[in-house]
């Protein structure tokens, strides 16, 4: 399958690699996807306490579009605030990276990476506050 | 050395000029049909068909006579499996096969099996061999075909055929034996009468013939019997009718004669070969596991699975290398390959899987390249990915409760 040059691009200079410390009160963790599914997007976001998100980091372990999936939404919903990043839809990733058919699922895992990312940042605060 | 590299050799292979050169008259002058028997141009295909007949033939120990042209492997195997199940359908109804078998096999099972036989399809162990024994056991009184194949696409290993067919006969003697021979013919010795197999399926591309072109060795003594399963002007004794590829057959002749004249030597270059690949990369990396029987396996072959790294995106990394993977994301099911699964490789090292295939025009240097490049993609990759970060922490992976999508 040939590969659009977005994804190629993502894939060999993938934007924001890393990890950050997982017990830190500002920073949500979301891990989705399965090994034997082939893949998984680990997706962190620092997440100010007025509610805006700092800096994002990913690991994946996925082929081209999936690396470049989480690449390209690390990229986009850095700045944006929390309800802003929730409305990220995998239809705009698949977009941007011209995703066929068959590789759209890397864009719903991408989208699923950031409300699940979310999700442990609300929770840690919820826990916090109670 | 040039880019891209092939090493993919178990799909297909390159035409070798020496092959090429052979067929050339066949493409232009020597256009005649190999049936018409009213004139020069007719009879000079009719004796070229002919002595490439007996170059397949010599190459795997059978007689010219017995060797039915088709279109490729996938036509050859059709033929045998249908048309012995319906000429033999009286004898019964119950045929035996492999899980690792290719799709060509399966996918033709399958459909023996939607017009009323029965199948059995025996499982392997984790080096992707079956027994002999195992396929004996599971013969019934109305068995009539085994269908083993000699030698894997995916992971290269090779079946004891001779024992089977051994076996096999001994429990009993009226069960015709069908090897699909495509991968290992060419590559290492395979004689039809010291295997006592019945019908093999060759395939002219993957021994640096052309494509388009295969063949069924059907044997003559004692005779077996099938079926056509394509109607028309009787050609082929009436086993395949349809004007015969006389190029396409020419090359196949010529490339099985190169074929049984340097595979010995060839042989023993491409083990040394594949051997530096598999040493070179084991000796770089950790968490790295062959795939198959190292011991019976086919010499060109190397299946590997890279832990924590998943084998289309190795793939991408190493673009200028032609090789392919197991993971699920190359098929357009998404299912990671079977042949894997049947040697109980788990999904996960199923999804790092990549196979490589080593051929007549492969050098050192080239192998050298790419234990360079691949160990070098392959830490790059882990380095991205949040399983080995997890490894590396000491979590065990199987302990999490993954979120399936």
């Amino acid at each position: 399958m040939a590969y659009s040059e977005k994804v190629i691009e993502h894939y060999e200079n993938p934007r924001n690699v890393g990890s950050m410390p997982k017990d830190d009160p500002n920073v949500g963790t979301g891990i989705v996807g399965a090994p034997a599914c082939g893949d998984v997007m680990k997706l962190q976001l620092k997440i100010s306490d007025d509610g805006i998100i700092q800096d994002a980091k990913f690991k994946t372990f996925g082929c081209g579009s999936a690396i470049a999936s989480s690449s390209l939404v690390t990229e986009w919903v850095k700045g944006m605030t929390v309800d802003q990043a929730l409305t990220v839809k995998n239809t705009q990733i698949v977009e941007e990276l011209n995703l066929p058919p068959v590789k759209i699922h890397c864009s719903v895992l991408a989208e699923d990476a950031v409300k699940a990312a979310i999700a442990d940042y609300k929770k840690k605060r919820a826990s916090k506050e109670s | 050395m040039k880019l891209p590299i092939y090493m993919d050799n178990n799909a297909t292979t390159a035409l070798d000029p020496r092959v090429l050169e052979a067929m050339m008259p066949y493409l232009t002058d020597k256009y005649g049909n190999a049936a018409s028997r009213s004139h020069a141009f007719g009879w000079e295909a009719e004796a070229a068909v002919d002595r490439a007949r007996d170059q397949i033939a010599s190459l795997i120990g059978g007689s010219g006579k017995e060797i039915v042209f088709t279109s490729g492997a996938t036509e050859s195997i059709n033929l045998a499996l249908k048309g012995a199940a319906s000429f033999y359908h009286e004898r019964g109804r119950h045929l035996i096969t492999l899980q690792t078998e290719h799709k060509a096999t399966l996918d033709t099972m399958k459909r023996l099996e939607r017009d009323g036989c029965r199948v059995t399809y025996l499982p392997v162990d984790k080096e992707g061999l079956v027994t002999p024994e195992q396929v004996a056991a599971a013969i019934e009184p109305d068995t009539i075909l085994v269908s083993i194949m000699l030698a894997n696409n995916e992971v290269g290993v090779v079946e004891p055929i001779a024992e089977i067919a051994a076996a096999v006969k001994a429990k009993k003697k009226d069960v015709l034996i069908h090897c699909d021979a495509v991968q290992g013919v060419g590559k290492i010795p395979f004689n039809v009468e010291t295997s006592r197999v019945d019908l093999a399926s060759l395939s002219a591309h993957k021994m640096y013939g052309p494509k388009g072109v295969g063949a069924l060795w059907v044997r003559r003594k004692p005779r077996v019997r099938i079926d056509p399963i394509i109607d028309g002007g009787g050609h082929e004794r009436g086993m395949r009718s349809g004007t015969l590829n006389v190029p396409g057959i020419v090359g196949f002749g010529a490339a099985a004669a190169l074929c049984q004249a340097e595979m010995a030597d060839e042989a023993v270059r491409l083990r040394a070969l594949r051997d530096r690949l598999n040493e070179g990369i084991m000796s770089r990396l950790t968490d790295v596991y062959v795939n198959g029987s190292m011991e019976h396996r086919l010499p060109g072959n190397l299946n590997i699975s890279f832990a924590f790294v998943e084998g289309e995106g190795l793939m991408m990394a190493i673009k200028d290398v032609a090789v392919s993977s197991g993971s699920a994301c190359t098929s357009a099911s998404l299912e990671p390959s079977y042949v894997l699964r049947a040697l109980g490789v788990g999904e996960e090292l199923a999804h790092t899987s990549i196979r490589f295939g080593l051929g007549r025009f492969n050098t050192a240097e080239e192998v050298d390249y790419v234990v360079k490049l691949v160990v070098d993609k392959v830490n790059r990759l882990r380095d991205l990915s949040p399983l080995w970060e997890m490894h590396q922490e000491g979590v065990d992976l199987k302990s999490v409760s993954w979120v399936a999508h």
